[in-house]
């Protein structure tokens, strides 16, 4: 059993706060991936959880122990690291026999060990070359299983397929999912790249600026996203955000674009009561508009600048006053450069959140219930 | 085709540079091998018929009897020397990859202020601190004797040693190390396993280059010993001293001193130019 606690870490380098007061907890078995550009903190977050870089603040916990200032060989965790990292100078089976006879295991058990994930990661015809002799996909695999070999409770990954190309990585994606999956470990995986964090994560993490703005399931985090960041960085074409007035209209609570007014579901009414008079961001994904070509009551008005065939969609680029918007529309829909056609906004896929913090805008559930 | 083209004013201005760039090189390997010559030829002849009108012509028959003489000449002071020379290399090139290891890879209070001073030893001239040096090694009953001589040479190898093997380690990359201090090795097993066996090149070039230097020194070599432990530089400045110079005793001498280093590059030869070019070069 290996639950991961991280309290109130903090890690600075100099004066730049490289990990600001972050809080997560893993539970045993999960597949967590750590999310965010280059520079946000999440490599250094889970080098701290490695033990290759002491917190300046908080704790951290791996299973029921405090690992917080033990030394990386006693927290009983192993790591892929970006760039493989593999010996040179060893054949593939000392690679990955390596931690084990650190381990002062027996010969027989480390023989067995070798040649059982070397089967799980399809080398185990070439365990007596030597890295060089091998393709980057082939050592990102050694890389792998040496990892796996110590069957540590903890996997901790570092950009593992970032060095890989387009299509090897795709392949290799799904192979780590499924290969994971088997094994009874809890894994951390840090990735620049968020389709890979949607495709293979239990939870994401969603980190900026050395914070974790949401930390939640992947469609969730797709879906309900809880800061402008995390909508705007994940999803391809990213979120659509435009500014929004609120406003009580006819009585009810509405929020004005232009002319244009949605009404937000009912249920963020008593939140977004606050924010009467005041501008909002209306946010929404591409494929969560609909695009008519006929006029609608319910529908804004706007003209298409680019349409693009994608294939399974079509994507068009629209501007609404100074913002662009990004809808993806059925094949069939199609439209020529500035014709005019219309939006339609479906209130319960619409993600409100307050201009200046970025926050999104959630129900206050008390006053729901009451 | 191409050979019945007609040949370019480009062409042209290649083909002269390259001549003249043939021309200056064999001068220079004429400069080179001139001593060279008159060494090997000089040991092979009989010392009466060595004299100026003619230096230059081979010899009638080949004399090996001064070879002979030189080994007995010797007799001693080749072990000397092999002993020196074996032992301070040794010594001076692990020591030097300790070093190189800790200030590459560990962060350790005052690295910017120890690395240049022990940088600045390499700048410290040998005549310098020899009176000292005589005290010193006079006061620890180090002074006369080959171990003496070990200490010092390894000591005065540390600083160049130190600075190889710290410039040849930067190039390892953290995450090898770090990987494997996750996988459980402390210090002492990173440096077995993993920094010690890379680094196999770089220990080319340091014994290459440590060989040499301890092999040839002679300040040292002369102050610091007494009859018994003199290495092979001091006999071969005993050959060529006295009023009357048999010269085909010198020129052996030098031959036979100079053999060891030589075979030492031709041996590790092969492995100087990688390691001196070892990262500049990614693998």
């Amino acid at each position: 059993m290996a639950r991961i606690l991280i309290e109130n870490a903090v890690k600075k380098f100099g004066d730049f706060v490289a990990v600001d007061n972050v809080n997560l907890e893993i539970e045993d078995q999960e597949f967590v991936v750590l999310l965010g550009p280059s520079g946000c903190g999440k490599t250094t977050l889970l080098r701290a959880v490695a033990g290759l870089g002491m917190l300046d603040d908080g704790r951290i916990l791996i299973g029921e122990r405090d690992v917080t200032y033990l030394p990386p060989r006693d927290r009983d965790i192993s790591m892929v690291f970006q760039s493989y990292a593999i010996f040179p100078h060893m054949k593939v089976y000392d690679n990955i026999a390596f931690g084990l006879r650190m381990q002062k295991a027996p010969k027989k058990i480390i023989e067995e060990r070798v040649a059982e994930v070397a089967e799980l990661l399809h080398i185990e015809t070439m365990l007596d070359r030597y890295p060089s002799q091998m393709s980057g996909g082939q050592r990102q695999r050694i890389a792998v299983a040496r990892a796996l070999a110590v069957e540590s409770k903890v996997l901790l990954m570092d950009e593992p397929l970032s060095n890989l190309d387009a299509l090897l990585r795709l392949e290799m994606r799904a192979e780590l999912k499924t290969l994971l999956a088997r094994l009874a470990t809890t894994t951390i995986y840090v990735t620049h790249d968020q389709i890979e964090a949607l495709s293979m994560g239990d939870r994401i993490a969603v980190m900026k600026n050395g914070r974790i703005l949401q930390y939640d399931h992947p469609t969730r985090v797709y879906d309900r996203p809880a800061h402008h960041f995390v909508g705007g960085f994940i999803g391809n074409p990213p979120m659509n955000f435009l500014p929004a007035l609120v406003e009580k209209h006819e009585g009810k609570l509405t929020a004005r674009i232009g002319t244009f007014r949605i009404t937000p579901e009912a249920m963020l009414n008593s939140a977004l009561q606050a924010y009467e008079g005041k501008q909002v961001i209306m946010g929404i994904r591409a494929e969560n508009m609909e695009a008519l070509s006929i006029p609608a009551d319910d529908a804004l008005e706007v003209e298409v600048m680019v349409l693009e065939p994608l294939g399974a969609q079509n994507l068009l680029t629209i501007h609404v006053g100074q913002e662009t918007l990004k809808v993806s529309t059925h094949p069939d829909f199609t439209a020529k450069m500035g014709q005019k056609i219309w939006l339609r906004f479906p209130s319960s896929k619409i993600r409100w959140m307050d201009k200046d913090s970025g926050r999104a805008i959630v129900p206050d559930l008390e006053k729901v219930m009451a | 085709m191409a050979a019945t083209q007609p040949i370019t004013a480009y062409q042209m201005r290649r083909y002269t540079i390259r001549t003249a760039i043939y021309v200056v090189l064999a001068v220079f390997l004429l400069m080179f091998i001139v001593p060279v010559y008159l060494v090997v030829i000089t040991s092979l002849k009989d010392p009466a018929t060595i004299n100026l009108a003619t230096t230059w012509n081979l010899p009638e028959k080949p004399f090996w009897e001064s070879y002979a003489q030189v080994f007995q000449a010797f007799s001693g002071r080749l072990q000397n020397s092999a002993a020196l020379v074996i032992g301070a290399t040794i010594f001076s090139s692990v020591l030097g990859s300790i070093n190189g290891y800790v200030l590459a890879k560990w962060r350790i209070p005052g690295e910017k202020f120890f690395f240049p001073l022990i940088i600045f030893g390499m700048f410290i001239p040998y005549q310098a601190i020899l009176i000292p040096l005589f005290e010193f090694m006079r006061d620890i009953n180090l002074y006369g004797g080959i171990p003496g001589l070990i200490v010092i040479h390894t000591v005065y190898g540390l600083p160049i040693t130190t600075l190889i093997f710290r410039n040849f380690y930067v190039d390892i990359p953290d995450e090898m190390l770090e990987s494997a201090a996750i996988d459980g090795a402390n210090f002492f097993r990173m440096y077995t396993q993993i920094v010690f066996p890379l680094s196999l090149p770089g220990f080319v070039v340091v014994i290459i280059w440590q060989f040499t230097q301890i092999w040839n020194e002679f300040l040292f070599a002369v102050t610091m010993t007494n009859a018994d432990s003199q290495p092979i530089t001091v006999g071969l400045a005993q050959l060529a001293g006295g009023e009357a110079v048999k010269w085909n005793l010198p020129m052996a001498g030098a031959i036979v001193a100079a053999l060891p280093p030589l075979l030492v590059y031709i041996v590790l030869g092969r492995y100087f130019i990688r390691g001196l070019l070892a990262g500049s070069i990614k693998g």
